[in-house]
């Protein structure tokens, strides 16, 4: 994440400024004296401290024994005028895994509403869409596996994309369009805090080969566009979607074996709505490898179909499921073969079958929750089981795993076998 | 002065009105029908701000605020839109509960939840409205309404202040309850005491009203008054918890649109709704 560090540090210094800068508006504007200032409704600040540890339950040669170890205050400012809306969040850290004090604009924003017909958000922003459920098929914005899987709390699994979001309001189809101007990839795994197979050398890596991928970071030439065309008809959610920009994680290398994000290109739709007494969803993608149209290049990963399908419903009160049914159907499969030269291969289809199952007990304030991913195909599963308790409205107290088995060392939950860890966290909320 | 007179006549209107609805006493299931409108659905819409206090048995307390807009689709006392802005506690802060409730009791009601830290809108099963609000002990149903069409009713006291219904449920398999006794104000036509019954004969659960007031309101034009509940109790007897909500900064048919109902404003909500 190098080029975002430079982001990182202007979005910190823009929301301490916007802070200074305000503070004093406040008592400005009770005596009426700074006209510009004036405009400004009073700052709302929250936040919260958090200490968070876990440990791997087994002994992984590629990383340290300690899965987390953080102590983390997020801080949270917000105000508008009558024109705009500007928010700030961002984490500050001290993380036990590298060893270093760690800083992170989560949001850094101004929203406007000119009209009735238009929306747009300008700058660090939090952005999700489609219908699966942890399941990410259009939604090409950037996640954060490291923190879902070290077992940071879910808000981030999404990474900040920096950001123009335009949104155009009719009455045929309402438009979303997200322009990133420097590609903003996932935080992927790349060995620092959690251990990965390395295909190259055929082994477990970890903490000392860690991933230095060749990122495309020029501004507005790597850049990323993704648009979604939506409707309600009767409460059925329907979506297009496109996507124009780059793999999110590594998927290729060079010759001399740097990994490389190539470019990709997405078209998908979606329909979500109540099937049953529950939500039922459905989602399609087609990714365009395009710099491996045929399919034949072993350095460039091939273009795929993904397919997700899902249902949701209470089963007692206070108790919901969800379960899915995920696809990913490598194309060009024939070719892929032909291209391969003793790597592991790749199945053609990839299934993988999720359920999430929460039971909120004692006035809804005892969360028990199992988020659980099968593959059949890979052979592999990941677990996470999870309790959080609110002692009080502030304090919140949390406990959790994450599980990961596999047969094969170089399955997509598999690799990651020796990175289960549980942990534990309190967050108390200002 | 003008404006006196026409309250004054008002006034009138109402008291011979009251007073005939005296003379004849209302069919229980005209005295539901305008119980259920002044419960929910006075005027086209509404907005204003909640806060719940919850207690348990040990005493421990914990804290709900949310704002609230409401918009009916028509008159007549059926469909409803309902938009939630949370501002506290602080884990659910700035997160907004959307619901298109249906009258019809085939049709169950449509509920979105969005999360800001996740920008993620989800769509929340509703099967279960016989569930805890928030955490509190309000459910799901005390707040959007419970159909009249979900039971039978009886009136089987008329008190010098109330009337008094025995509801059945029509699906008693779908409710914890065997019936509930409302005390509904003659006057006013508000449930100020609602008793829910289990198999045994025994109470469990009780909502009562704690404040009315009269909110003033234009409606076509004309100033008017909506009595409204400001202050209410739910008392779960069981568990021994109990919850308190206020009603405040009430605002009577302010021209919601909408739209507001939506998903555009679901991911950004309304400065309305905010403040």
């Amino acid at each position: 994440m190098k080029p975002n560090k430079l982001f990182s540090f202007v979005g910190f210094l823009a929301g301490w400024i916007l802070l200074i800068t305000m503070a004093p508006v406040v008592s400005a504007a009770e005596e009426g004296k700074n006209p510009f200032l004036e405009q400004f409704a009073p700052i709302e600040m929250h936040g919260f401290l958090e200490l968070r540890a876990g440990v791997r339950t087994q002994d992984d040669p590629d990383a340290k024994d300690i899965s987390v170890m953080e102590a983390r205050c997020q801080a949270e400012f917000f105000t508008y005028t009558d024109w705009a809306e500007f928010k700030y969040k961002g984490d500050v850290w001290g993380d036990g895994i590298t060893e270093q004090a760690e800083y992170d604009t989560r949001e850094g924003w101004i929203f406007s509403r000119p009209s009735n017909l238009v929306d747009f958000k300008v700058g660090r922003q939090i952005l999700t869409w489609g219908t699966g459920d942890l399941v990410f098929l259009n939604d090409l914005f950037p996640k954060d596996w490291q923190s879902y899987f070290i077992g940071r709390d879910s808000e981030y699994l999404k990474a900040p994309s920096d950001a123009a979001k335009i949104s155009l309001f009719n009455e045929i189809a309402n438009i979303d369009l997200v322009y990133t101007p420097q590609f903003d990839p996932d935080r992927y795994i790349t060995g620092e805090y959690i251990s990965y197979w390395d295909a190259g050398t055929a082994n477990h890596a970890g903490q000392d080969d860690i991933i230095h991928a060749d990122t495309p970071d020029r501004w507005f030439e790597d850049d990323e566009l993704a648009v979604r065309l939506y409707r309600n008809i009767s409460n059925y959610e329907l979506a297009l979607y496109g996507y124009w920009g780059f793999w999110k994680q590594p998927s290729g290398q060079t010759v001399s074996a740097t990994p490389i994000f190539p470019e990709l290109n997405v078209y998908g739709a979606s329909i979500r709505g109540q099937v049953a007494g529950g939500i039922g969803n459905l989602e399609l993608a087609y990714y365009d490898s395009i710099e491996d149209s045929g399919g034949g290049d072993p350095l460039i990963d091939n273009s795929e179909m993904r397919y997700v399908v899902g249902y949701t419903r209470d089963l007692a009160m206070d108790l919901n499921a969800s379960l899915q049914y995920y696809v990913e159907q490598l194309l060009d499969y024939r070719a892929y073969e032909d291209s391969l030269s003793g790597i592991p291969k790749r199945d053609e289809f990839r299934h993988v079958i999720t359920l999430h199952l929460t039971q909120l007990l004692l006035n809804q304030t005892l969360e028990l929750s199992l988020s659980g991913y099968y593959s059949p195909s890979d052979k592999d599963a990941y677990l996470r089981p999870k309790i959080s308790y609110d002692l009080t409205d502030s304090i919140i107290l949390e406990t959790g795993a994450n599980i990961f088995i596999g047969e094969e060392d170089y399955t997509f939950f598999g690799q990651f076998e020796n990175n289960t860890n549980v942990y534990a966290a309190v967050r108390y909320s200002l | 002065m003008k404006r006196n007179l026409l309250i004054l006549l008002g006034g009138l209107l109402l008291i011979t009105g009251v007073a005939m609805a005296q003379n004849t006493t209302p069919s229980a299931d005209e005295i539901v029908r305008k119980a259920n409108h002044m419960a929910l659905y006075q005027g086209a819409d509404v907005k204003g701000k909640v806060s719940m206090v919850i207690t348990d048995t040990q005493g421990r307390v914990r804290k709900r605020a949310f704002n609230i807009l409401r918009k009916n689709d028509d008159n007549l006392n059926r469909n409803q839109k309902y938009y939630t802005f949370f501002q506290a506690p602080a884990d659910v802060r700035k997160m907004v509960f959307m619901v298109h409730k249906h009258a019809d009791l085939e049709k169950d009601d449509d509920r979105w939840l969005y999360m800001p830290s996740l920008d993620l809108v989800k769509r929340i099963a509703a099967s279960d409205k016989r569930t805890s609000f928030v955490g509190s002990d309000f459910l799901y149903e005390d707040i959007s309404g419970r159909s009249p069409e979900d039971d039978h009713h009886e009136l089987i006291e008329t008190t010098e202040d109330y009337y008094v219904i025995k509801n059945t449920p029509r699906k008693p398999e779908s409710v914890e309850f065997v019936h509930y006794i409302a005390h509904i104000d003659k006057k006013n036509f508000l449930p100020m005491k609602i008793e829910f019954f289990k198999k045994d004969g025994r109470v469990y659960r009780v909502i009562e009203s704690l404040q009315v007031q009269a909110i003033e309101v234009e409606e076509n034009g004309q100033p008017s008054t909506y009595p409204t509940v400001t202050v209410s109790m739910a008392r779960d007897l069981e568990s021994g918890s109990t919850t308190k909500m206020t009603y405040s900064n009430i605002n009577y048919n302010i021209g919601i649109g909408d739209d507001i109902f939506s998903e555009r404003y679901l991911r950004r909500p309304p400065r309305d709704a905010m403040r």
